[in-house]
């Protein structure tokens, strides 16, 4: 039997050899080292892990984790070892390399691959180090993760050896900086003081449990070490908050984006006819299910039927905007409550139509693959696309607006109805046209609004009632007349609400904010920025 | 404004039906509803034609609720401008008073058999009633906070509202965001008012069985006679010289201000006033429904209340009452036999009244050739002034 060890060992090692030239000779090293692994004495397995570990070869892992599982056997009859798995009274048995399933077969056919202590301490470290070489960069990354929590000293050379054959440089980073905490916790002191001080501004919690744990006197000794940890760990959760609140401002942003997409049209028809339109939440309703139907047409070409719903959705959407300053606001004139009421039966009739047609259920519209994941710019802050998208998108749009009624002449003479509709019709503007256009603009945008927000939630018939009452908030707080009223009132709203939900909960902070709008109301009755001097008494 | 000098000094009740036929009828109608309903439903045998089932006595309560909730609205937005969007907050908190005091009632007779704490509580496993459940025991406390919670709350936001001079759409605007908050507070679990699920499952009302025809009568006669008095206190108010300052700040606030009214202590009155009316007719709503949850904050159903004024027609007050009962059976009308036509009627009907019945149907009755009153009440001038007045 002492003889077959050595045979194999023998093998081993002229694998180990051959492997750096011939990779069929490795796998057949590989092989070898894994059946090694059933050796007699503990000596030996102990051997065989360390020639695994010398391969470097991923494909061993799942061999060594079942055997520290305890769930490496030998098959008795053909002397393989197998990974078996207990179901019922039977073992499920597969190949120890290549994981293919071998049927399945009675206890009495097996026999358990044994370790003690100090091998599964072995096949930890030939574990994590050589999953530090693994194909994949994921579980490059989550070995290195786990050597941070729970690494020891023996693992330096493995990993110093990974840091080397790294190419990847987000996974090179995660393993220095898993090297620095395994470093911090023995060695000389200069290098464990290096060492606390690279991993200044690591948002990593793991790191941060480290520092903790050394800046404790009960687990160390040593009073350098302790204060420098102590400052560390507080530079480092200074910058934690730090980006935390920058994380929170940005989905303040993002959300303000959503209710500035939603209100800048409402604002826009405020602005200009002194109406409020309650079937605006509709609009934004009906660009979204503009995006849905072309995204049936198209359902291979995402990106092309998002490119082609924007300007459809506006068009729809202006469309039927138009339809209704035509057929039903422009009969109401001078009478904002009435229209106020009448707008609201319209929204009524479209949500009802959306159902009857399409159904009262939620219709989802796909989103591109490269708006869903994160840009992570650190544990404690990172951007996810969508919202990105959607803020890059709001900008967008409300420099195309910004340019429509600064340089064209439809802007100008919006801008001349809204300041003093009288004057601008004596100087030859036909007011109601602008009237028209402008409510085929404003709810055109909605539309445009509902492309982008179909991208975040479901769409369905009270798509539009869920922003109705927000888009009232940002017009009202923002002020109308003016467009940067609308972005500085959504963005405040948004942020607000962002900085409230934490200590709050969502619903409380909402509730909050809808408070706090009408005590503004009572000290700017017209919004942070209202059109002053003369325009503003009628 | 000395306008009682050219009326006789005759009773007050008769000298403000003298010369109004829609009211007239009106009180008439209530009055032959409340003798007739109750005496078809308990005194006709259950197999004779003329049997009124008890379903019917309830349903018709609740109209009835909603006519005085209506009038409510009427009486700020028609004679004042007042346009609010939230009157249905001031509905559903007078309900959740009500709703309250019919909760301790029930005692340990609720399933989970606690002596004192309502079943919500004990499923949310608290252990003491909070402290603004305290006194609802007691049923002249729960009737005052009927009329005093709403009131409150109106008197409060008209003060804050008022005061600032915020009017038109922009008032509109956020009295909707204080009902929408409100719907956002109460469905939370932990406000105390029993979440989403709101108050049910009542027993009876002072030791009367709730179930029993007989409480069902007396609850719709006392609907009715709600009703009646508040339709006679807002009568009574426009008619007095309170309501010609009120129809002046309808048609011109400004003008109301430089001669120098106090508009905002007006505007206050009546809207605090209106909304314990409203309080009012959500008790009596709970009552008979015999359920109170957050959807009735809901900003529609506000909008829906405005619905039915315009429709009756503003500024008449019994247009509003009638606007109320017909939009309502209507709505059980379509919603039992096309539930996905009813919002399609009810939309056509914001924009077919906005446009083509700017009086409502109580301005359609003015063309039948009824006896015409000898001195016109002014007529429902809509308004430009209110909402074009300062700010909007």
């Amino acid at each position: 039997m002492r003889l077959r060890f050595r045979l194999s060992m023998l093998v081993v090692l002229f694998a180990v050899a051959l492997s750096v030239w011939v990779p069929q000779a490795q796998a057949s090293a590989l092989e070898g080292a894994v059946t090694a692994l059933d050796a007699r004495s503990f000596a030996a397995k102990s051997k065989a892990v360390d020639a695994l570990e010398a391969l470097g070869e991923p494909d061993a892992l799942p061999a060594l984790r079942a055997m520290l599982e305890g769930m490496l056997f030998r098959e008795k009859a053909s002397k393989r070892v197998v990974i078996a798995e207990k179901i019922g009274g039977e073992y499920k048995i597969s190949d120890a390399l290549s994981g293919a399933e071998l049927g399945q077969v009675k206890k009495a056919k097996l026999k358990k691959v044994s370790v003690n202590n100090r091998l599964r301490g072995r096949l930890q470290l030939a574990i994590g180090s050589l999953a530090l070489n693994a194909r994949d960069a994921e579980t490059r990354t989550k070995s290195a993760r786990s050597l941070t929590k729970q690494g020891n000293i023996s693992m330096l050379p493995a990993l110093d050896k990974a840091i080397a054959a790294e190419t990847e440089p987000s996974v090179e980073s995660t393993m220095r900086i898993a090297r620095h905490a395994i470093q911090t916790k023995a060695g000389n002191q200069a290098d464990r003081l290096a060492a606390i001080t690279a991993l200044d501004g690591v948002l990593d919690q793991d790191v941060m449990f480290i520092l903790g744990t050394l800046s404790q006197k009960a687990n160390e000794a040593d009073p350098v070490v302790r204060a420098l940890a102590a400052a560390t760990l507080a530079s480092t959760e200074s910058s934690g908050r730090f980006y935390g609140a920058a994380e929170t401002l940005f989905f303040g942003i993002s959300l303000g984006s959503v209710l500035l997409l939603a209100a800048v049209g409402l604002a826009i028809t405020f602005g200009v006819m002194g109406v409020i339109n309650m079937a605006h939440g509709e609009m934004i309703m009906l660009g979204a299910y503009t995006t849905y139907v072309i995204q049936q047409w198209l359902p291979n070409a995402i990106e092309v039927s998002l490119a082609i719903a924007i300007p459809a959705a506006f068009l729809v959407s202006g469309a039927v905007g138009m339809a209704i300053e035509r057929g039903v606001i422009r009969l109401l004139y001078g009478r904002p409550l009435e229209t106020l009421l009448a707008t609201f039966g319209i929204s009524l009739i479209l949500q009802q139509a959306v159902r009857v047609i399409f159904s009262p259920l939620n219709r989802s519209v796909i989103t591109p693959d490269w708006m869903s994941g994160a840009l992570e710019v650190n544990a404690a802050l990172s951007f996810t696309y969508n919202r990105l998208t959607i803020v890059i998108f709001t900008i967008v749009l409300l420099a195309g607006i910004a340019a429509l009624l600064r340089y064209t002449a439809f802007g100008l003479q919006m801008r001349a109805v809204t300041q003093n509709r009288q004057m601008a019709s004596v100087m030859g503007i036909r007011t109601n046209w602008i009237d028209a256009l402008t409510f085929g603009f404003g709810s055109g945008i909605a539309g445009i609004a509902g492309v982008a927000l179909s991208q975040l939630t479901n769409v369905g018939p009270n798509l539009g009632q869920q922003y109705i009452v927000d888009s009232f908030m940002v017009v009202v707080f923002g002020g109308v007349g003016n467009i940067w009223g609308t972005v500085l009132g959504a963005m405040t709203l948004g942020v607000a609400n962002k900085l409230l939900e934490p200590w709050a909960g969502a619903v409380l902070g909402k509730i909050f904010i809808l408070i706090f709008i009408i005590l503004f109301i009572q000290k700017r009755p017209s919004g942070m920025f209202a059109i002053k001097g003369r325009a503003a008494e009628n | 404004m000395s306008v009682a000098s050219n009326v006789p000094r005759t009773s007050l009740f008769f000298r403000l039906l003298a010369n109004d036929t829609g009211s007239r009828i009106f009180l008439g109608a209530i009055i032959a509803l409340m003798i007739l309903v109750p005496a078809l439903n308990l005194l006709a045998s259950p197999d004779s034609w003329f049997h009124l089932p008890s379903f019917a006595v309830g349903l018709f309560g609740k109209y009835l609720c909603f006519a005085l909730l209506a009038l409510s609205v009427d009486l700020i937005w028609g004679f004042c401008g007042i346009l609010s969007l939230g009157h249905g907050a001031f509905f559903a908190i007078g309900g959740y008073a009500m709703g309250m005091y019919l909760m301790r009632t029930i005692g340990p007779r609720g399933v989970y058999g606690h002596p004192v704490l309502p079943d919500f509580m004990v499923f949310l496993n608290w252990q003491e009633l909070p402290w603004f459940w305290h006194g609802f025991d007691m049923f002249w406390f729960a009737m005052v906070m009927v009329v005093l919670a709403p009131g409150l709350l109106g008197f409060v936001f008209g003060w804050f509202a008022f005061r600032s001079r915020v009017s038109g759409v922009y008032f509109a605007i956020i009295s909707q965001a204080m009902t929408y908050a409100l719907m956002l507070a109460l469905f939370r679990n932990d406000m105390g008012f029993g979440g989403n699920n709101g108050l049910t499952d009542f027993k009876d009302v002072l030791g009367y069985s709730l179930r029993s025809d007989n409480t069902r009568a007396v609850l719709f006669v006392l609907s009715c006679l709600a009703l009646v008095g508040g339709f006679v206190m807002c009568r009574t108010i426009v008619a007095s010289k309170l309501g010609r300052v009120l129809m002046a700040i309808r048609d011109s606030e400004a003008r109301v201000r430089f001669i120098g009214y106090r508009t905002d202590i007006y505007k206050v009155f009546v809207f605090t006033l209106s909304s314990m009316l409203a309080g009012v007719a959500g008790a009596l709503y709970v009552t008979q429904v015999g359920i109170i949850n957050p959807s009735e904050f809901s900003p529609l159903k506000s909008i829906e209340i405005v619905v039915w004024v315009a429709l009756g027609g503003r500024g008449t007050l019994y247009g509003a009452v009638l606007g109320a009962i017909s939009v309502n059976a209507l709505k059980s009308y379509f919603t039992a036999l096309a539930p996905e036509m009813w919002l399609f009627l009810l939309g056509g009907l914001f924009v077919i009244v906005t446009i083509a019945l700017p009086k409502g149907l109580a301005g359609l009755g003015i063309k039948l050739p009824w006896p015409r009153p000898s001195r016109p009440w002014p007529a429902t001038s809509f308004l430009r002034g209110s909402a074009r007045d300062d700010h909007s």
